[in-house]
């Protein structure tokens, strides 16, 4: 029987990539080990190896396709005494492996049907209306961007327009950061500006902010908002607190950013959402974007300014592609939420990854004649709870959507801020969808279920309609 | 009276002389005074005093250029004082009024002077030493010859975060001196109780960092060392390291019963090292000042002193308007 040699992933949230070239031909014999392809994910470049020996019968994907999916047959492997007649259709091929399916359970996607990470959001939610967005003037045009390239843009801008402004942090020089959101800048900036450090969170968590207690403007790349906390002290009491403790004479412009949240399959210690923790910090600002364009917008807002801010990334959207406008220079204000959809029936709030389920629910509840409002708050601190009172005074409903834990949450916040400021427009009862209240798990149906599904989400808004 | 133990003053002058005795006393007298209006309730909160310790910042100051700067823990009006600051406006601050350095909202251990280039007055110990590294590392990114002193005691030593700074100054050959104020105790644990490195200072070499033990008692030897440490500083040579050898008289703060040593050490020290005394008996020995003249600074002093404690309990407590303000650009 032949061997289907499949599209491997090679990270953990690798769903689809590029197969670069190939290094094999028809008719060669492998063994275990040798490099068969070149491979492209969204982070790097990796060399694919043989697990088994045998002849290639057929290649399946020519070198230079792009998309191919994990698991995607991309070549027959055939045993000894096999030949090409022996590949048919493939059906009885089996598995050259029990390739780590990015599908299986790590996906976000709770239905069966998965989504590609890279789906424009236009294809399930209407786009964000250009009047909720009044710093793009009309007329202005759009590129598909993902969320990686977005980031790296809205740094390269800043640095070019200051010279105050560098990136530190490990492997985002050389290496072009672990996650490649700093693809490009030691080519363009050089090594004075583009600094790999040692891995010393704490230590250059503070030596950052010590710099820009002497006037330079840092961003410190967390590798994960997870080894913040070796480093969380100089988050919160120096740099949150240094203006306040000097009387207003010593300004902290460090921004600090990474990714946040769970990945995928890389359990407790990897995978915690720090929305909550951060937002709670007077003299931090927070941001939280979903989008490429406010993930761009909202990062130059944060280089520019003066106050120290917390910038929470997601590498799960890292990948995702999104409208971005080009303007010369697109920065968001902190503290104005995005209404992506307009509804009647209920208001989904929701911030980062969590954009993804209420999008999600919003498109299904749709179907089902549920009009819902879903509003992006993009920073949490400062929080634009004005939108959502708003939202909430011609809704009546409303259910928030984070992936961190329940107790305390931003939704427990917004819950509050409600009861006390929209108690007589308020229908029902606030629901909060969250992450549950658990360490992650690693296995991949524990892990599907510990994180807040769009399942939950529409249960949610079907109990506060009462549908 | 002390035993002048000096020998290497010969070639210090006289204005020099008296300018260290008039640093380090204007620097104990704040102390004891602030001890006092602790002690009236005027101060609150953690108070800690730098009696003992004076000839470290003033033979370090002595050494500075304008323009350098200082960071420090939580042991801060000695530095304040010794690089500069008002006096008045130190002693407000930890009174809690609005004529302090952070308007009454900092307090003794966090008090701030882009003027003066003094960066605090840490809180946590340890966290000093990663950003004094930082304002040394802003230094070389723009290009200057700025050097940052970086003071810190023989219990922050021991924090994991001073190793990364180390690591981290090194590598990057930051202008940046890094200073244990060894004053024996960190809060109530004597050294030996803390670690068997025979020596703080040594550990640098780990790091590759170059640094020295030094007298802290005697500011003569300390103004010598600093020198020969922004020297190095400046010549682009990276970090360096004096370990200052000091003591403190009072408690770790103010309400340390101080059980874990004997009244006899302390006075032994006083007797023996103590750094005012030192520089008194210089000035008299060689001549260059009479009794009537330092009493004279005594009384010179006593009188910044005093204002500065009239000013502090003068000054009004800072608006309730201010509870909202300086939180954001």
């Amino acid at each position: 029987m032949t061997t289907e040699i499949l599209m491997p992933a090679l990270s953990p949230t690798m769903e689809e990539g590029t197969l670069a070239k190939w290094l094999v031909k028809e008719g060669d014999e492998v063994s275990s080990g040798d490099i068969l392809a070149e491979i492209e994910t969204d982070k790097a470049t990796m060399e694919f190896e043989a697990v088994d020996e045998g002849t290639i019968g057929k290649i399946l994907i020519d070198a230079g396709t792009e998309g191919v999916k994990v698991n995607t047959p991309i070549a027959v492997l055939l045993e000894e005494g096999e030949s090409a007649s022996d590949i048919d259709s493939g059906a009885k091929a089996a598995p050259a492996s029990e390739a780590p399916a990015a599908d299986s359970g790590a996906s976000l996607d709770d239905t069966d049907t998965a989504k590609p990470m890279s789906t424009q959001p236009a294809a399930s939610v209407p786009e964000p209306e250009p009047v909720e967005d009044p710093e793009v003037p009309e007329g202005t045009t759009f590129k598909s961007q993902t969320v990686r390239e977005a980031l790296r843009d809205a740094m390269a801008e800043e640095m070019r327009s200051d010279e105050a402004v560098f990136v530190m942090g490990e492997e985002v020089a050389e290496y072009e950061g672990a996650y490649k959101v700093t693809q490009g800048l030691l080519d363009e900036f050089g090594a004075k500006r583009v600094i790999d450090t040692p891995i010393t969170e704490h230590g250059f968590a503070g030596l950052a902010t010590g710099a820009a207690m002497g006037t330079l403007r840092p961003i410190v790349e967390f590798m994960t908002f997870n080894f913040a906390m070796q480093a969380i002290d100089h988050i919160l009491n120096t740099a949150a607190k240094t203006r306040y403790m000097s009387g207003g004479q010593m300004s902290v412009p460090v921004v600090f950013r990474g990714p946040n949240g769970a990945a995928a399959r890389v359990a407790a210690q990897h995978s915690q959402d720090y929305a909550a923790w951060y937002a709670q910090i007077p003299g931090l600002h927070v941001a939280m974007p979903y989008s490429a364009a406010d993930a761009k917008g909202l990062l130059k807002t944060a280089i520019k300014g003066d106050t120290p801010v917390v910038f929470l990334e997601n590498e799960l959207l890292y990948g995702q592609s999104f409208e971005v406008p080009e303007l010369d220079d697109y920065a968001i204000p902190f503290g104005k939420a995005r209404i992506w959809q307009k509804g009647d029936d209920v208001t989904i709030v929701s911030f980062g990854i969590g954009m993804k389920y209420a999008l999600e629910a919003a498109e299904l509840l749709g179907k089902d004649g549920i009009s819902a409002e879903v509003i992006d708050l993009r920073t949490l601190r400062p929080m634009d709870t004005k939108t959502v009172i708003e939202s909430v005074k011609k809704t009546n409903r409303c259910v928030t959507v984070e992936e961190g834990w329940p107790t305390p949450s931003i939704g427990s916040y917004i819950s509050s801020v409600l009861m006390q400021q929209a108690f007589d427009y308020l229908d029902a009862p606030v629901i909060n969808c969250t992450g549950k209240d658990v360490p992650m798990p690693y296995a991949a149906n524990l892990e599907k279920h510990a994180l807040v599904t769009t399942d939950e989400v529409i249960e949610a808004v079907k109990t506060v309609t009462y549908k | 009276m002390a035993t002048a133990k000096s020998a290497k003053k010969s070639n210090t002058s006289k204005e020099e002389l008296l300018e260290y005795y008039r640093e380090m006393l204007l620097i104990r007298r704040f102390e004891e005074k602030a001890g006092q209006l602790y002690g009236m309730g005027l101060i609150g909160g953690f108070c800690h005093l730098y009696i003992g310790q004076e000839a470290v910042v003033v033979g370090l100051e002595a050494a500075a250029d304008e323009g350098d700067k200082r960071v420090t823990s939580y042991r801060d009006h000695g530095h304040m004082l010794a690089c500069g600051m008002d006096p008045k406006g130190v002693m407000a601050e930890l009174t809690g009024r609005e004529g302090g350095y952070s308007k009454g909202k900092g307090g003794s251990m966090h008090m701030f002077s882009t003027e003066k280039h003094f960066y605090g007055g840490h809180g946590i110990v340890g966290a000093q030493v990663p950003i004094g590294a930082g304002l040394a590392f802003a230094d070389k990114y723009l290009g200057n010859d700025r050097v940052t002193f970086t003071y810190f005691g023989d219990g922050a030593a021991n924090q994991g975060q001073v190793a990364e700074t180390y690591n981290m100054a090194e590598l990057w050959d930051l202008p940046v001196v890094f200073v244990i104020e060894n004053n024996q105790y960190a809060m109530g644990t004597a050294v030996k109780r803390s670690t068997k490195s025979p020596s703080l200072w040594e550990r640098g070499a780990a790091y590759g960092i170059e640094g020295e033990e030094v007298d802290g008692m005697d500011v003569l030897a300390v103004k010598a060392a600093g020198e020969k440490a922004i020297a190095h500083c400046r010549a682009g040579k990276g970090p360096y390291i004096l370990e200052m050898k000091t003591y403190r008289y009072r408690g770790h703060s103010m309400s340390d019963p101080a059980k874990y040593r004997t009244r006899e050490e302390v006075q032994k020290m006083r007797d023996e090292k103590d750094p005012i005394e030192n520089v008194r008996d210089l000035l008299l020995q060689g001549k260059h000042a009479s009794e009537d003249d330092l009493k004279a600074v005594d009384k010179e002093i006593k009188q910044i002193v005093n204002e500065a404690a009239e000013f502090a309990r003068e000054s009004p407590e800072p608006s309730l308007d201010e509870l909202w303000t300086d939180i954001y650009a």
